[in-house]
């Protein structure tokens, strides 16, 4: 195999891993932003005297929940852009 | 290399995802971001000179506009201690303020414009030299700073823990908690299981610290660079304006909540070492 069928193998691949990476990701950010929303919405309608309680933790839980959906997207994108895979076959192959 | 494209959007991200590295040993152990460590300690001296002149010429008379800031910051921070933590609070507060304000500053690199650090050095040193000269203004999004921060509240909760119970009774619930007997043998043969769990949890907090921080601003920075990149000539300036603009309002609540978050969490860790089993 020559070098440039090598490396569409590897970037086919990370594309791969970049979709279930993202895509996984979002799917268990958004499920989980909106069992916590709608949860939020129940107690405010129930007793409204606690919103200013509650909307507090509620944006400390949203920041913790989507936390670790961007560093899934940080490492994607860094597969995106500046694949190190790439990099490594390179030095392997010594070009 | 023919396989890989050259120049465009891949170069353009590339060529800011490095850092202004000083080598000063053999390794990539012993190299220095200039860029992150400059930046960083900038912003805090910033941070600290401002709260200092606000504190100097504080009153207790009718407040000025920047006093009543700087106290609405200050008695911000001491409320979620208070509620958090219940002990002494006079050193976990200014911890907690210091934390904050200077991730906030870090953090608001973000958005200032990507490519100013560039196009300054274009300016004085020519094209050649900006091509060669890196810098990246976010020293958040730089996985050293987050994990010096983070190292540095994980020996200040070890601390508090043997402030708490003592040097003894903090080694004697590494290897009694969470799992408890009575019969010693029992006790004994726990040690192990206990130990091994006390410190997974222990180390598992540094690096859940770092990596949230780090992995929010890296990711906010490469949306940003994204964008600039895609939207780069003049035809398509507008459109590249209000992409940025929508991100960077956004961005601005991940700012302020990582902030809120990595300071809440120090002080939730605080209390914890101070809980007995």
């Amino acid at each position: 195999m020559n070098l440039v069928e090598l490396v569409a193998h590897v970037q086919g691949l990370t594309a791969i891993a970049i979709g279930i990476i993202i895509g996984l990701g979002a799917l268990g950010a958004c499920l989980g932003i909106a069992i916590m929303g709608s949860k939020f919405l129940e107690s405010a309608a129930r007793q409204p005297e606690l919103v200013p309680l509650l909307q507090g933790r509620m944006f400390l839980l949203a920041g913790l929940i989507d936390a670790a959906f961007i560093i899934g997207l940080a490492v994607a994108l860094l597969f995106a852009f500046s694949n190190p895979l790439i990099a490594a076959l390179k030095v392997a192959v010594g070009g | 290399m023919a396989t890989e494209p050259q120049g465009g959007l891949t170069e353009y991200i590339q060529h800011h995802l490095h850092h202004n590295t000083v080598q000063l040993g053999n390794g990539p152990f012993m190299s220095i971001h200039l860029d992150s460590l400059v930046v960083s300690f900038a912003l805090g001296l910033l941070f600290c000179l401002w709260f200092w002149l606000k504190a100097r010429k504080a009153t207790s008379g009718v407040p000025s506009k920047g006093q009543a800031f700087v106290e609405l910051i200050v008695e911000f921070v001491d409320t979620q201690v208070k509620d958090t933590f219940h002990g002494d609070r006079r050193t976990v507060t200014p911890l907690a303020l210091s934390i904050f304000m200077w991730v906030t500053f870090m953090n608001t690199m973000d958005l200032l414009p990507l490519d100013a650090p560039g196009m300054a050095i274009r300016a004085m040193g020519g094209a050649e030299m900006a091509h060669h000269t890196f810098f990246r203004w976010v020293p958040t999004a730089d996985i050293n700073t987050t994990i010096g921060l983070a190292l540095c509240v994980f020996f200040i909760v070890i601390g508090h823990g043997m402030k708490a119970k003592g040097t003894l009774g903090f080694g004697k619930e590494l290897v009694t908690a969470p799992f408890h007997a009575h019969n010693p043998i029992v006790r004994l043969v726990l040690v192990p299981a206990n130990l091994g769990l006390n410190i997974i949890e222990y180390l598992s907090k540094p690096v859940s610290l770092a990596m949230r921080l780090f992995g929010n601003m890296y990711g906010g920075e490469l949306v940003f660079m994204l964008i600039a990149g895609l939207f780069a000539g003049w035809i398509s300036f507008l459109p590249g304006v209000l992409f940025n603009t929508a991100w960077a309002i956004f961005h601005i609540l991940i700012i302020l909540l990582q902030a809120f978050i990595f300071m809440m969490l120090t002080i939730v860790y605080i209390a914890t070492a101070h809980e007995h089993h």
